[in-house]
């Protein structure tokens, strides 16, 4: 029963930090432009940009 | 120009261009880089939602250069004013309440799950106490969505879904912590909480839709914001938005563009396309002094104008000021889950009420009657409910919207759903309301000949000739070589082809619209444009009257040209309607008792959109349409007028079929919670199934704007 009295802590700080995270995401702007980010990873910006 | 430009706090400013045509990556990487190449612009990003980008630049940078930046790369923008700013999102104010229950509810879940199994005593108390501890402020911060409306129509003496789901939230928090503090074996913050995520993932869905489609028709406005080139006394050209133009000032109107006021011409003439304002389908011819009106399309050749009048004085704000008095057909609507939340809110409190008293009758104590009432609150609780309409009507506008039909809210598919009678404008609804090249006269044309006409169309911006490019890309023409091109304005183009003289010009009588095109030693064609009917325009008909839905043409133009489509298509019509008389013609219907879809695009046609019960309005419609009509359909067939009915009625019926399992459940479920006998376990469960079986009915709608045979 004492494993609990750590596990307890542990399960709601990572629930905690999830919830943080995403609380983070929110205020930073990263649900603006959802369509905008799924078309970004395809931008092939090394082409001509390489040293 | 008014600068839209902010300025930063590290010096820099900053400025938003709309770019409407941007839809992929290859669009955003090509912009960025274009403007990043601008000297003076520190960074741009754009943001594809929106169709936009924001720009970081040096402060002294004019807005116009970096709109002609994009244009040299192919690219049409705007300055974003105001007023055309993207309404705030009504998705993004729920996902933060969404995701502190979601995560409150599966912790709290958890410990749940730890007392059923059988913890008992010590650990009990402790995990009661997490459970509290967790529970209480999440269901205060998730629940605040609901308390707030619930308090607002409460204070208006009405009551609507909230106010059951208030009541019940708060009395079974109350009853736990109560369970809490005095050591009770059973608490339902874990059935509250999973209840408000529910129900909140039903209303983030609902305003995700809404916000979806506010985007999409946002951007079609955008496409069109209205405004001018004008020319300064030292002739100097700058664009103005509409509503900085004064009278007096000259706009300088390229072919094909509309005019942003009313004016009279100082210089050119050209002639004008007025269908948008009066449904007239013919062109007329206006030189200098004529008076010539804003939102008509300017159709040959550059011109002039001298502003009359803007803002209100123009007929355009006669319009507007005729639509500020329609809509009152839509704003008396009231959506399918309120209606049925006026009949469900009472009969769940009644029901608790009954539960109560029964048990008190029957002599449990006070303590035991009220936890046995608060679990029929609870297990009635419309959990289900609350995704039945929503989640029915986001996939159905999903399916439509990947057909190119954009639905503006749920409550325009519920008043769709209903619609007996249709009315329909004639020029650029049934009719693609721009001119088109006779299909007779291009099929002959050999190979070459088309080639040529291609090439030559191609150079210019004239809408006779972009009508021409469009009808030969479609017949897959390949374009011919040609050399030393010139357009002269108002007259057309000439051109080399393997050495020979060739012309693509207006005709010298000009009887209708028509081009000609000359190729040196060749036969001379003569090309006729006209304003054709939409492809599928009679199927479409046919579809709508075997949905039994009448069918008749309400137009503004004038009787002759009016009767000529009405015969082709075989409908009854209206002709030379103004905006108030289709405006009356739909309240006839209405207090007939009839409910009228309207379909137009005009600017006369807006009132009328506006009133009606049900209204759509294509792609290509005037600003007016477009934010008038429930609806907004891109491509050009009206097949989508059937199909957009089709789903509607789909999902009205699917809807009743969530209604009918959600009750259904709760039939079942009621009788064991009046009788004493729903843990906070099986209360989970039955409502998590209710829930799942209510959102695997509504998927099946994802194939709702498939054709006819559905």
């Amino acid at each position: 029963m004492n494993g609990l009295a750590i596990l307890i802590p542990i399960a709601l700080g990572m629930g905690l930090f999830g919830l943080a995270a995403f609380f983070w995401a929110l205020k930073s702007g990263q649900f603006d432009d959802c369509e905008g980010a799924a078309a970004r990873i395809l931008i092939d910006d090394e082409g001509d940009r390489l040293p | 120009m008014k600068a839209p430009a902010r300025q930063l706090a590290d010096g820099a400013a900053e400025t938003v261009l709309i770019v409407p045509s941007m839809h992929c990556a290859g669009c955003m990487a090509k912009v960025e880089s274009g403007l990043s190449a601008v000297p003076g612009v520190n960074a741009a990003r754009v943001n594809l939602t929106a169709r936009q980008v924001v720009v970081r630049h040096a402060p002294g940078m004019r807005p116009l250069a970096l709109v002609e930046a994009l244009g040299a790369i192919g690219f049409p923008a705007q300055p974003r004013g105001d007023d055309i700013a993207p309404p705030p999102s009504a998705a993004k104010a729920l996902l933060a309440p969404l995701a502190v229950a979601g995560f409150a509810a599966m912790n709290v879940m958890l410990l749940s799950v730890s007392i059923w199994s059988g913890a008992e005593g010590a650990t009990r108390e402790l995990f009661h106490w997490l459970s509290a501890l967790i529970g209480v402020p999440a269901i205060l911060y998730a629940g605040r969505v609901f308390f707030a409306s619930a308090w607002t129509v409460l204070k208006h003496g009405r009551t609507n879904m909230d106010v059951p789901i208030s009541i019940g939230v708060i009395l079974a928090t109350t009853l736990s912590l109560y369970e809490v503090f005095t050591g009770g074996a059973d608490a339902w913050f874990d059935g509250t909480l999973m209840l408000l995520l529910f129900l909140l993932a039903g209303r983030t869905l609902d305003a995700a839709m809404r916000d979806k489609a506010r985007a999409g028709v946002d951007a079609l406005l955008r496409q069109a914001a209205p405004g001018a080139l004008v020319v300064g006394r030292s002739g100097a050209v700058d664009w103005l938005a509409a509503r900085d133009l004064f009278p007096g000032m000259i706009m300088r109107v390229a072919a094909g563009e509309r005019l942003a006021a009313d004016g009279e011409i100082a210089a050119g003439s050209s002639r004008f396309d007025n269908s948008l304002l009066t449904g007239e389908a013919a062109p007329v011819a206006a030189g200098p002094g004529d008076a010539v009106h804003a939102g008509t399309l300017n159709l040959e050749a550059p011109v002039d104008v001298r502003v009359t009048a803007a803002g209100q004085g123009t007929t355009l704000a006669e319009i507007a000021r005729l639509m500020g008095a329609a809509g009152q057909a839509r704003s008396r609507y009231v959506r399918i889950a309120d209606r049925a939340s006026r009949l469900y809110a009472p009969a769940v409190h009644t029901l608790a009420a009954l539960t109560f008293a029964g048990w008190m009758l029957a002599g449990a104590g006070l303590h035991q009657s009220l936890v046995i009432a608060i679990a029929v609150l609870i297990i009635t609780c419309p959990c289900a409910l609350g995704l039945a309409v929503p989640v029915a009507q986001v996939v159905a506008c999903g399916a439509l919207m990947r057909s190119g039909i954009m639905v503006k809210d749920g409550s325009a598919l519920e008043r769709l759903a209903k619609v007996d009678r249709a009315l329909l404008d004639k020029t650029g609804s049934l009719t693609m309301g721009r001119p088109l090249p006779d299909p007779a006269v291009l099929d002959s044309l050999d190979a070459e000949e088309a080639g040529v006409a291609l090439a030559l169309a191609s150079h210019s911006r004239h809408p006779l000739s972009r009508a021409l490019v469009e009808a030969l890309t479609t017949r897959q023409v390949a374009a011919q070589d040609l050399t030393e091109v010139h357009e002269e304005a108002g007259h057309g183009l000439t051109a080399l082809w393997r050495g020979v003289p060739v012309a693509l010009r207006r005709p010298n009588m000009a009887a209708g619209m028509a081009a000609t095109l000359d190729i040196g030693g060749r036969a001379t064609w003569l090309i006729p444009f006209a304003d054709r009917l939409r492809p599928d325009a009679v199927e479409a008909l046919a579809e709508l009257s075997a949905l039994g839905i009448t069918a008749s043409i309400l137009s503004g133009d004038n009787a002759a040209a009016v009767a000529e489509t009405a015969r082709s298509l075989g409908l009854t019509a209206q002709a030379a309607a103004s905006p108030a008389d289709k405006q009356d013609a739909i309240a006839r219907l209405q207090r007939s008792g009839r409910n009228v879809l309207m379909v137009g695009d005009g600017l006369n046609d807006g009132p009328a959109l506006a009133a009606a019960d049900a209204s759509i309005a294509p792609g290509g419609a005037s600003d007016v349409g477009r934010q008038a009509a429930d609806c907004v359909f891109l491509g050009d067939s009206l097949l989508a007028i059937p199909r957009v009915v089709r789903a509607s009625r789909r999902t009205t019926a699917v809807v009743r079929q969530n209604f009918v399992l959600a009750i259904g459940y709760n039939v079942l479920a009621v009788p064991l919670a009046m009788a004493g006998r729903v843990t906070p376990l099986i209360a989970a469960a039955a409502m998590s199934i209710s829930s799942v079986i209510v959102i695997a009915n509504s998927l099946r709608l994802a194939s709702a704007a498939k054709g006819a045979d559905q």
